[in-house]
């Protein structure tokens, strides 16, 4: 009996080989996106991973040196002397590369990547000219050493690894960057600051910076992934539905031939499931696809915006694999449930016909609309009372799948005010045929909907994070030059080959604690610079010159939102020392809380600083022979004479990688719905013709019946876009004033790119009619025995 | 059948295409049809009655032979000109689904008539009535019974007065009594609007109620 | 595999179970190779032999606590050579300290590299060091010990009871059929008192410790798989050092040294001594003999060495068997066990 029921129901599909692709497609594209989404996010996220466990980064303790310094081999021996097991490291760029030196004897653990070599490697390893430890691709890009290269696909991306002698060679160095300690100490040992007292014990982070930063990027493009699937769901229940409603004529059939209900819902979910298994393994293979192609300008974005390293290729992981399995099959059961309660809930004996007309659309419509308009309401609430991450997700949510359920009512009633204002047959016809053929488009255009809200939203956060930081980097990268020194009498022999004219702009910082979170106190010299160029995102009267007064401080976004402060409140700066806020300002993309000083105060507070770095204010002419004069005069290190405009260039050149991932999936997500779209109206064109037969037969021809067809598309589509475009800014207001607020505490203000969403509507109008194209071309091309059939008892 | 002919159809030919070549269904039909006459048109099933009444009005394109409808020679019409000739020549009734489901009754009924751009609301208005649609016109067609939907057809066909009423089965779905219901007030109708009426049929009923009746019988008149 | 066992192969002779040994034969170029007939010089040869491949400072102890608690101890230090010709950072440490109670065993490991002053070992006044630890005291009359881990750790004070007490041939002990050999030396005769640090607790101890010191740059021949190492000392004040080198194929390659309780020695030859294995214990997800039947006919010795605690695995980058062993049968005593290769 089993095989006989699972062989008639197959054999509906066997007939019905567009609704097979358009079920097996749509739910593939949707675990592609998603999947794809997922891969690029995991193998960042792996890559920060690895890149941190090489040295056990974030995860050990370390000693560091005083600011600027470096710690001597003796320090490092006295130490190990004492009991401490601490492995030297050294840090730098060699080429593109980080260069990171180790000495495999003392480094604790695994040492990551080179438990993967061979024994003849780790013997050039440790020899006099020392051997390169990298990816491939990391290899290729490195200047001549003499030093054997080993290419390790497991080293961690963009890293050179490489022992420490060769490392302080490569580098022409002769002290270590830093000490990592490992996490089993020996019993005794003698204090720290009796064996070195100049080191720093700095704890192991309970986050590392980059994991926060990088979180950002992420969180967006998780969102990202998450509609995509969701617009693939729809066109799965599209299709499921669809499938259901055509064999209800083989279900009863096979429950009056004596099939029990349960057998027959387990057969059909047997077949769901396996179709899905298909669709869902053609899916993981396109996300693959997807991600390896997207991965190199992730990695891109990634290095550039927040340093963190990320490999250019991908590797297959099975969790991966099976997230993305089951998030298929998950998807195709949320999907069919409610073809299913219909089944199980259906009489035998009911009809085979479809319910159509315009009255029934417009119930539905108004069923549909009410839910969504409490779903707005409730994402509403929530925005405005809910907290947290979660609650910022919830109201995404809400917000997106209730902007998708009031759609069909929206366009329900937009289209019966036109036929109401329509005073020609055919146009009448039209938009009353429209309303009726709502049911079977509504689901196609809620995906089109959500595709393009999240474009919207997607692509006005991302520009205004854009230009948000644009506008920050011109406030706080004003000075012309960047210049970094190795020591106070380095500074000193600089300052003094200044010429007349140049303005110098100290920097430096200490670590402390404010108001109980891991900050840093900043020195800033009162310059007509920054009384021009920074915006306080809210300050007292006067706040430059009560800061120069030593009166106040001010304090980043991240600091005032974390600790609930605002302009006014007391703060303490050091021991003794409370100040109040003057401003607080914007710092994007900074994980700590920060406060300023000004210099004379900051030099007061903390003598032990001596600021190593400068921003020099120079007429723009001048900075090449400056430059050139300070490498050649002062000795300074040419690497660490920065040229303002170039590092602007480096940084708006990370955002336009930024864009083309977003850019790409926003072209993807469109295409699914432009795609879902095509299903929908292929499906329909098959169903339809008793609608289009009469109409002809009154004496309309099948090529004007064709052009309407696309026109109504396009016209459904762009109506579509517009309820699209209010919904996408809500999404990108809560992304950007809900979601980035509780995820990193600042919030980014928004702007509005009007050109951005006339290009977003020519693109939806435009897949809109690709999507028709075909149908209204096999319309206008279908014989006039088929169009009879329909007035016929043949049917 | 001495009166000038509305309708003159002469070896008309018509095949479609089937698994081993094609299938002919008529093999040279002939039939008149005078104005403001009735005529049934019967034959067995697959005889090529509907067929031919499709060829007539405009729905289809015969193989070969001659359709002249008043001074218009139908089969050289294009797309174009069979448009406008369902639209403006001819009315047709079918067995079923005849009306646009998206249209409420009111608007079907004028549908015709406005795409011709006759309209005649107060004509419109007492076929209505006379057909005892009044109560329904702002219903839609899945809210009627099979009976009052044919109604609306006729309905539809007349508000739009062709010249030639074509009928494929009018009643061939309805039960007994409203088929004869709907058959008394199409004949009296189409008899005022002075229209011919072709009628395909087979049942002996309707026949009998038509002024002649030409047989069908392996694509050819018998 | 972990990353340091892997470029530990290729440096350390006992790293067994690879084919380290055939690279290791087949390179002693550059090196100085042991000769036969050479005299030591004291305290110049307690230091190191940059010229050698390797070499080794080797500390056991058989230690009981007042209670009569049997413990054992190990205190290692070896130097390889990455190549020839002696330069200080061309030489890599390393160390193990272990100690072992009838049911624990605390192993711990220390590496370092020449040139930097981490590690390294001065002849007079001696000093043998890496890290924190250390094997110093004027001379070798009198020394202190110490090393520790997370867990564990000793302070120990070592005094020679009797002469340094030559190996082989005064010093030149052969290693295989093909000539293989080493330079070395050894000083059984230390009694050794201090302190173990455990993790329950302080333990004071006292006992007898025995140092070896061995250098030579080609110990093995290729075909040489492990060995099974036992230094005995019996209640009479005599004391047996013997060895068996096990090949991948025939007989193993057996050598001894009975030392009166006066300190002279008198070597044995291939053959002379005997090892049989007797029970295994499974240690480590491996099967380890931990009773032997060893006799050397010709002192009419016929005993049984069982393994204080059979799980003496010391689990350090290169892993091997080492651990104090109880001696019963012609002659009572103690000793100490080291098995590789298994």
């Amino acid at each position: 009996m089993i095989a006989a029921g699972l062989q008639a129901l197959l054999s509906h599909w066997r007939r019905h080989l567009l609704q097979l692709f358009t079920l097996i497609a749509g739910l593939a594209l949707a675990t592609a996106l998603w999947s794809g989404v997922q891969a690029i996010n995991t193998e960042a996220r792996a890559s920060y991973a690895e890149a941190a466990d090489t040295l056990g980064e974030g995860r050990l303790a370390r000693l560091l040196p005083p600011e600027g310094g470096s710690i001597t081999q003796d320090t490092w021996v006295a130490l190990r002397r004492a009991g401490w097991l601490a492995s030297p490291v050294v840090e730098g760029r060699l080429g593109p590369a980080r260069l990171l030196g180790v000495d495999p004897l003392t480094a604790p653990g695994d040492l990551g990547s080179i438990g993967a070599a061979s024994t003849g490697d780790l013997q050039a390893f440790l020899s006099e000219n020392g051997a390169l430890l990298a990816r491939e691709e990391v290899l290729a890009d490195l200047p001549g050493t003499g030093a054997t290269p080993i290419a390790s696909e497991d080293a961690a991306p963009g890293t050179v690894l490489t022992d420490i002698r060769t490392a302080q060679r490569l580098l022409g160095v002769q002290g270590f960057t830093s000490l990592i300690l490992a996490p089993a100490q020996p019993r005794r040992q003698a204090p720290l600051a009796e064996v070195a007292p100049g080191l720093r014990l700095q704890e192991p982070a309970e986050e590392t910076d980059v994991g926060a930063l990088t979180d950002s990027f992420h969180l967006n493009l998780t969102a990202f992934g998450l509609l995509s699937f969701a617009v693939g769901l729809f066109i799965v229940h599209g299709a499921v539905g669809l499938a259901f409603e055509q064999r209800r004529a083989t279900v009863r059939t096979l429950r009056a031939m004596g099939m029990p209900l349960a057998v027959l819902i387990g057969l059909m979910a047997l077949e769901l499931a396996l179709l899905a298994v298909v669709a869902g393994g053609l899916g993981l293979l396109l996300g693959y696809l997807i991600a390896a192609a997207l991965l190199p300008d992730v990695a891109g974005t990634l290095r550039g915006l927040y340093g963190a390293e990320v490999a250019g290729t991908l590797t297959f992981r099975p969790f991966w694999a099976l997230s993305g399995m089951a998030i298929a099959l998950a998807g195709t059961a949320v999907a069919a449930a409610s073809a299913f309660h219909r089944l199980a809930t259906m009489p035998i004996l009911a009809g085979g016909q479809r319910r159509a007309g315009a009255s029934w659309a417009a119930r539905r419509a108004r069923r549909q609309g009410i839910a969504g308009l409490s779903l707005l309401l409730a994402a509403l609430a929530i925005g405005a009372w809910g907290g947290g991450l979660v609650g910022g997700f919830a109201c995404l949510g809400c917000l997106m799948i209730g902007g998708a359920l009031l759609l069909p009512l929206l366009l329900d009633r937009v289209l019966a005010l036109g036929a109401r204002l329509a005073r020609r047959p055919l146009p009448q016809w039209i938009w009353a045929d429209s309303r009726a053929e709502l049911p079977g488009l509504s689901l196609a255009l809620m995906a089109l909907l959500l595709a393009m809200a999240a474009n919207v939203g997607v692509s006005t956060m991302v520009s205004s994070f854009r230009q948000t930081f644009v506008a920050f980097l011109d406030q706080r990268l004003a000075p012309e030059l960047y210049v970094g020194v190795s020591d106070p009498e380095q500074a000193e022999r600089f300052l003094a080959i200044l010429p007349d004219g140049v303005r110098v702009l100290p920097i430096a910082s200490v670590e402390r604690t404010l108001a109980g979170l891991p900050s840093e106190v900043q020195i800033l010299r009162d310059d007509p610079t920054y009384r021009e160029n920074w915006r306080f995102l809210s300050a007292t009267a006067d706040p430059w010159d009560r800061l120069a007064a030593g009166e106040g401080v001010l304090v980043n976004e991240q600091l005032a939102r974390r600790a609930g402060l605002a302009v006014g409140d007391r703060l303490d700066v050091a021991d003794g020392l409370a100040l109040p806020i003057l401003g607080i300002y914007g710092d994007y993309g900074n994980p700590v809380g920060q406060a300023i000083l000004t210099e004379r105060l900051f030099r007061a507070t903390f003598p032990e600083v001596t600021p190593l770095s400068f921003g020099l204010r120079v007429p723009p002419g001048d900075v090449p022979a400056l430059s050139e004069r300070l490498v050649r005069e002062a000795g300074l290190d040419p690497e660490r004479v920065v040229n303002q405009a170039n590092l602007k260039a480096i940084s708006l050149g990370i955002f336009e990688r930024t864009f083309t991932v977003t850019g790409a999936l926003n072209v993807l997500t469109l295409a699914v719905a432009g795609f879902a779209l095509l299903m929908s109206l292929l499906t329909l064109a098959s169903i339809r013709l008793p609608q289009l037969a009469p109409v002809w037969a009154l004496g309309t021809r099948r090529a004007t019946l064709g052009q309407l067809e696309l026109l109504r598309a396009v016209g459904l589509a762009a109506l579509t876009a517009l309820a699209a475009l209010p919904l996408g800014l809500a999404l990108a207001w809560v992304l950007l004033a809900v979601v980035n607020v509780e995820a990193f505490g600042w919030k980014l203000p928004m702007f509005l790119f009007p050109l951005d969403w006339l290009r977003l509507l020519a693109l939806a109008l435009v897949a809109a009619a690709l999507a028709a194209a075909w149908p209204a071309l096999r319309l206008a091309r279908v014989p006039p025995s088929v169009l009879l059939k329909v007035f016929s008892d043949e049917r | 059948m001495t009166a000038p002919a509305l309708l003159s159809v002469r070896d008309v030919r018509k095949s479609f295409p089937g698994p081993d070549g094609p299938i002919p269904v008529l093999r040279g039909a002939d039939l008149d049809l005078g104005p403001g006459r009735t005529l049934a048109l019967t034959g067995e099933s697959g005889s090529g009655k509907s067929t031919l009444l499709h060829l007539i009005g405009g729905l289809d394109r015969p193989d070969a032979g001659s359709i002249r409808l008043g001074d218009i020679e139908v089969t050289t019409l294009d797309d174009r000109g069979r448009a406008a000739l369902r639209r403006d020549a001819v009315g047709v009734v079918f067995q079923q689904f005849n009306l646009v489901p998206s249209l409420d009754v009111g608007a079907n009924i004028a549908f015709q008539a406005r795409l011709k751009g006759r309209r005649d609301p107060q004509w419109e208005r007492e076929l209505a009535d006379r057909l005892g649609l009044a109560p329904q016109l702002r219903k839609y067609p899945e809210e009627l019974s099979g009976g009052q939907q044919q109604r609306v057809a006729i309905a539809r066909t007349l508000a739009a007065r062709p010249r030639l009423v074509l009928a494929d089965e009018p009643t061939g779905n309805l039960d007994e009594a409203s088929a004869e219901a709907v058959l008394a007030l199409m004949l009296d109708l189409v008899a005022e609007t002075g229209a011919s009426l072709l009628t395909v049929t087979h049942s002996e009923r309707v026949a009998e109620r038509m002024d002649g009746r030409v047989h069908l019988r392996g694509g050819r008149v018998a | 595999m972990n990353a340091r066992a892997l470029l530990l192969l290729g440096l350390w002779p006992f790293a067994a179970g690879a084919q380290g040994f055939a690279g290791l034969g087949a390179d002693t170029e550059g090196y100085a190779v042991p000769q036969p007939g050479t005299a030591f010089a004291f305290p110049r040869d307690h230091g190191a032999h940059p010229d050698y491949r390797i070499e080794w400072w080797y500390v056991t102890a058989n230690l009981s606590a007042e209670d009569g608690t049997p413990y054992g101890l190990q205190w290692t230090l070896f130097r390889s050579a990455l190549a020839p010709g002696g330069a200080p950072d061309a030489q890599v440490w390393m160390a193990h300290a272990a100690v072992t109670t009838p049911d624990r065993h605390f192993v711990t490991e220390r590496l370092a590299r020449g040139g930097t002053g981490q590690a390294g070992v001065v002849a007079d006044p001696f000093e043998a060091w890496i890290d924190e630890w250390r094997m110093a005291g004027p001379n070798l009359q009198a020394a202190t010990l110490t090393a520790q881990g997370p867990d564990f750790g000793y302070d120990m004070q070592l005094t020679a009871q009797g002469p340094i007490v030559l190996q082989g041939d005064r010093g030149y002990s052969v290693k295989s059929e093909d000539g293989q050999a080493s330079n070395y030396y050894s000083q059984p005769f230390f009694a050794i008192r201090g302190t173990l640090h455990l993790p329950e607790a302080e333990v004071e101890v006292s006992g007898t410790a025995w140092l070896d010191r061995e250098w030579s740059s080609q110990p093995l021949a290729d075909r040489q798989v492990g060995w099974d190492w036992f230094s005995l000392s019996f209640e009479s004040g005599d004391k047996l050092m013997g060895f068996r080198l096990r090949a991948d194929q025939g007989e193993p390659f057996t050598a001894a040294t009975w030392i009166a309780a006066d300190g002279t020695p008198t070597p044995f030859p291939n053959g002379a001594f005997a090892a049989e294995p007797g029970d295994r214990s499974e240690v480590a997800d491996r099967e380890v003999p931990t009773t032997w039947h060893v006799t050397l006919p010709d002192r009419g010795l016929d005993v049984t060495v069982q393994a204080l605690n059979p799980q003496a695995w010391m689990a350090t980058s290169v892993p091997y068997w080492e651990g104090p062993v109880a001696v019963t049968g012609s002659h009572d005593g103690v000793g100490y066990l080291e098995m590789t290769g298994y």
